[in-house]
This record gives structure tokens, sequence and C-alpha cells, in this order.
């Protein structure tokens, strides 16, 4: 890929499970995050889709080291952030910021807006003390929201203004790369569609990176130059946007893709919609094999024996399954 | 006449900090078998119109104060607790969107599913559970003969809310009320839990009121649906005229800010500012401020909910004066 700023190569982030205090007992580990491979290029716009517990949180968290790896790298322009010194990390960091899902949490609520956003400025000290108000009223102006309401806090705000705030917190260090973590999800549609505005506007602008996770497929297709699908810590499929939603190749994102409701009731009532049984099993256990096996419909016998690497399919697209060949036409 | 008949209904909360206006003025109808869907944004009143018809709202500081709700010729507002009691639960069944919060945590899934069945029908327990394994097993639960004892702790969100649809129609309603079923599920097992309401609907032929904010789910499910706005129905159609020919500029704003229905990376419509605080009297119409064809008498006369063709009702003045 031309330029890639990002690159997370064989990224593997594991939890151990221990049962009591004293004494603890091994019960195994979750593999959260389980080999990813992943470009990121300068301006991208990266989306990141997966049912909950697929690890698509922790993948974000393991890029902004706010977990550790357990293993391979993370290497921003050039630095590997998984080896990196405490004060290296700590200056790579300002390039890399992270937007969360709940902006009801991820706000002090003790904390006006203006000491929000100036945190960011006096630890990095990244301009002169007497310039702070200053740079914080264009920050603010920056994500549409008025400097004068500089001094309320967070619990004055609506969900959508909370959400800007906290967008403006992640730019206040002048990132190259946000990863946002389901910024809409908390949202309702009306509010939805100006924050996805505002991240689509800040991309084009300031020739920003954004990963953009959500488990809404059609908010992720809006958004995306690119998109990745995990499943159980793995990426099983990766490519253009369009062609992904489109006309997607992965039995799982096929079923994915067809579970989303469609606001339009002749469409709705007509298409075939593939029901995947069950649940997504437990990443403490993952099946042997493919780890979609047990829920795929086109499992045969080498499904539960070989795990299938994610390998290209026609252009800009790869996909992880051994049968992509025979099912292509399906 | 209809199943379910709700007039003028007004649920007001008395707080300290002032009234809340959360339903102001509802009034709707549900057929025997028909899906109604109220779709609307957090604060419409969607979920409070449907708790104060089954009676879960905490009064005070709620109050109901005006309306009537006429299920099959019995007023749910007005008549005596034990003729509610023997409708609620029974023959009006209802589904929440959290079934971790729910469900009892201390109570054998079996207690839970048996409990509405000691209470309103005459049978041995023994007979309770054979029912409630066979219900188990109609919303696809494996092994239900075994599962039945476990806790809900021990099953999946999914699985949890396979449980509650049982529960709710282990007593074979003749309304289901849903209130965000699926909201807290993932894409797939949404799609599971939606194929099963449908498919219950048509064994048991229940008539189901569908709250949800989700357009992409009221399309495929409902035959009717109203549009909710800051307490007050302002448009409700057939599902087909609401999504090719919707009226109402909040519904048009709505429509026009799904991401899927526009073109990929195209700036999304955005409706200004924020609902409105419902806390305050709201002259005229609620959706004023935000309207970008308002005019002075949008904010003078509080319009009413008028029919402009057969079934496709809603309240924008300027649309009913066919300016817009």
């Amino acid at each position: 890929m031309a330029d890639p700023i990002l690159e997370l190569r064989d990224v593997r982030t594991h939890f151990p499970v221990t049962q009591g205090f004293l004494f603890k007992r091994d019960l195994g580990t979750v593999k959260a995050v389980d080999g990813v491979t992943l470009t990121l290029a300068r301006g991208e716009v990266l989306g990141l889709v997966g049912e909950s517990g697929c690890g698509k949180s922790t993948l974000a968290r393991t890029i902004v080291q706010l977990v550790p790896t357990t293993g391979g790298a993370v290497i921003l322009e050039g630095k590997n952030l998984t080896t990196g010194s405490t004060t290296e990390v700590h200056d790579i960091r300002r390039d890399l910021q992270m937007v969360f899902q709940d902006p009801y949490a991820s706000l002090n609520p003790r904390m006006t807006v203006y000491a929000t956003l100036a945190e960011p400025l006096l630890v990095h000290g990244v301009c002169p003390v007497a310039d702070v108000p200053a740079r914080v009223a264009e920050l603010m102006r920056i994500v549409g929201l008025a400097p004068r309401f500089m001094q309320k806090y967070p619990h004055e705000f609506s969900g959508g203004q909370r959400q800007r705030i906290a967008i403006a917190r992640a730019l206040a260090l002048e990132p190259k790369i946000i990863i946002a973590d389901e910024p809409v999800s908390a949202l309702d549609v009306s509010i939805q569609a100006q924050i996805l505005n505002l991240l689509a506007q800040l991309v084009r602008r300031m020739n920003l990176s954004l990963v953009f996770i959500a488990h809404d497929l059609s908010v992720v297709k809006h958004i995306s130059d690119r998109v990745a699908v995990m499943y159980l810590g793995k990426i099983v499929e990766l490519g253009r946007a369009a062609d992904i939603i489109e006309r997607p190749r992965h039995p799982y994102t096929r079923a994915l893709v067809s579970a989303i409701p469609t606001p339009d009731p002749d469409v709705e009532r007509t298409r075939q919609r593939i029901v995947l049984p069950g649940d997504p099993p437990s990443p403490m256990n993952p099946p042997v094999g493919c780890a979609f096996n047990p829920r795929c419909p086109h499992a045969k016998e080498i499904c539960k024996s070989s795990v299938p690497r994610l390998s290209s399919f026609e252009a800009d697209r790869e996909v992880a399954c051994v049968r992509v060949e025979e099912i292509a036409n399906l | 006449m209809p199943l379910l008949s709700v007039t003028d209904l007004r649920t007001y909360f008395h707080t300290r900090s002032g009234i809340y206006r959360a339903v102001d003025g509802v009034s709707f109808s549900v057929e025997r078998g028909e899906t109604l869907g109220i779709v609307g944004e957090s604060g419409s009143g969607k979920s409070v119109t449907c708790y104060s018809i089954i009676g879960l709202l905490p009064i005070p500081p709620a109050r109901i104060e005006s309306g009537t709700a006429f299920f099959d010729g019995t007023d749910l507002l007005h008549c005596t607790p034990a003729q509610a009691r023997a409708i609620r639960g029974k023959r009006v069944a209802m589904i929440f969107q959290d079934p971790m919060t729910s469900l009892n945590p201390y109570m054998r899934i079996s207690e839970q599913l048996i409990e509405p069945l000691l209470i309103h029908e005459k049978i041995t327990r023994h007979n309770a559970l054979a029912r409630a394994t066979a219900m188990l097993e109609s919303v696809g639960i494996n092994d239900a003969q075994k599962r039945i004892h476990l806790y809900p702790h021990e099953f999946s969100g999914g699985m949890r809310q396979r449980v509650m649809i049982a529960m709710a129609l282990i007593t074979k309603p003749e309304l289901l009320i849903a209130d965000e079923p699926t909201t807290a599920l993932d894409v797939t097992v949404q799609a599971q839990i939606l194929e099963l309401i449908k498919k219950m609907q048509r064994e048991l032929g229940m008539a189901v009121i569908f709250i949800t904010h989700d357009l992409g789910v009221v399309s495929g499910l409902c035959d009717r649906v109203q549009v909710m706005y800051a307490g007050r129905v302002v448009e409700a159609a057939d599902v087909r005229t609401l999504f090719h020919s919707p009226k109402h500029p909040y519904t048009r704003g709505l429509q026009r800010s799904i991401p899927s229905l526009q073109p990929k990376g195209a700036e999304l419509y955005t409706i200004a500012g924020l609902p409105p605080d419902v806390s305050k009297p709201l002259p005229g119409c609620a959706f004023a401020a935000r309207c970008e064809h308002a005019t002075a008498r949008c904010t003078a006369t509080t319009p009413a909910l008028i029919e402009l063709a057969s079934g496709h009702a809603q309240t924008c003045l300027r649309v009913q004066a066919g300016e817009i």
C-alpha cells in the first residue's frame, strides 16, 4: 500500500482468565485479538465491524496501547509501539487519539469543557500556557460548539454535544490518526447524522486517518473507504467498503449484511435473509478449524480441521475462507 | 371494533423541576392480528404510551391526566384493579428491551415461566411445567427439558430474549407490546428474534405493538406505523405509504438522515437543533422550532392529526393546507 501510516503485524492480545484471589487457578485464555495484520493509509477511513465480543474494541485499545499486546507489532510511521519505552509511547500517543462510544461515561463529570480540552494541551506542552484559552475556543469551533459554553459541565450538554466535546478532546493534540470506537451507537438517528458528517468533514479537512468501529454496517459503509470484518478475534474479510457490503464473499459477512434491516418495506419483504443459527461461540474455547464453522451454512469437513488464512481473492479483497471460490456463485 | 383503542392519552410526570408532558394527547387503535410500529427518538414518549396502557408507570411521579384505552370493551385506565389484573399479563403481554434486567436473577427460568399460568389459569404445577417446556421449545431453545431448570445468567443475551418472549406468550395473549426488544442485541441475533416474533404472531394470531427507533426494523415487520415526536403522534400511515411518501417534515427529515438510504459518502441531511424540553408548554407544533418550513401560524395553533388520504394522517398544518 502507498504510504501506510499505521501497520499492524500479526497483533495478538490475550487475556488470562483466573479464579480465586490468593491461590489463583488458570482457567484458560481469552484470545480477544488473535493474529490481526492490517495497514492504514494516510487520510484513509477504515471501518471495523463485527458482533459484540469479536474483539474490535480490544483491537482499538491495543492500537493505542491501552492494553498490552501479547504478540506482534503495532508500527506507527516506522516506530514500534509495543517495544518502545514509556516516554516514547507517551510522545507517540499524541499522534494517536481515541473517541469512545458512550459520551456520558468518557467525559469527567467534574471537569468543565475548558478543563477537559486544556488538559491534553498542558500535559503535552504543545502551546504556551497563555495561548491555551484561544486554542480551546478554536477546538470548540472546529467541532461546532459555541466557545461561550466553555465553562459548562458535561451534564449540561446533550448526547450529541458531548460526543462533539469528546471529538474536540481527541483533536486537541493534532493527531494523525483517530480511533473511534462506536462513536454514534449511543445516539439517535438525527444526531448520528450530525456526528457522521462532522467526522467525514474533519478527515477531509485535516487529512486525518480514521479507524471507525461500529456494528451498524450501513453507517460503516457510508463513512469508510475500506472495511475489515472481524469474527472471534480474527479478520475474516477485508476490502473496499462498497464491495464488501454489495458483494460480500465470506459466509459470515454475507449473513451479517443480510441481517441488516433495510428501511424500505418492498425490499425488506421480498429479499432472502440468511438467519445464522446460534450465538457467537465463546472466545475462551473457540471452535477447532475455522472459528465460524459451527454456524456456517457452507461448512464442510475441511472447515473443521484447517484454519483458513486471510488471502487475496479478486482485486483489493482478502477473504479467510477455504471454500470461497466454490461458494462464490451461490 | 379494534382490539385496542386509545383516545387522547396524556401522561405527565410531576417532578420537582416541573411537569414533564411525556405523552400529550395520543390517539391510536390496533386491530386484531395487526402489527403497529411506534417510531421515535429517545424521549418522544413511545415507551411511556405503552407503559400507561399496561399500567407499569410509577405513580407518582407519573399521572395519567386524561384519556381512555379500551381493550375489547374494557377501559384499562379506569377499570377496577381486578378487571385490570385479568387482562394484563394474560390477554396483553409485554416484552422489554433489556433481557438481562427484566428476568429475576434469583429464580429459575421454570418458576418465572409458569408464574403467569398459575396466576391466570386453573392448572396444576405439573401441567404448567409441561406447557412451559413446550413453549421454550417453540421459541427455539433446544434441550428445553433440561435447560428450563437453569437460571437466567446461564443463558446468552439472545437466549434470554427468547425466554422473555416465551414468558410473554405462554398465556396466548391477544396483544403483545414489544418495547425495543432487539436494541440490545447483535444484528444476526436481532434477525433471529424478529423472525421468531413473526412466527409466533402467525401461530397465535395476536396483534403486536412494536416500539423501536430503527426504521429498518419497522419496514420489515409492521403493517402500520406511527411516528412520535415530543409526546405527540405526528404522522401515521401504512408502512408502504410512510416509507414511500412521508408527508410530515419530521418524518421526512428522519428518513433523509439514514445513511443506508443515501448515496455513499454524501453529506447526510441533519435536523437542526434538539428535541424540545417537554417540561415547558409547547404552543403550536412541537417540531416548529426545528422545522425549515415553519411559519408564524405553526407556533400559534396546535395542529391536529388529520387524515390526508384513507389511513394516512399527519399533523403538519402546511401539508394540510397543501403548501408543502
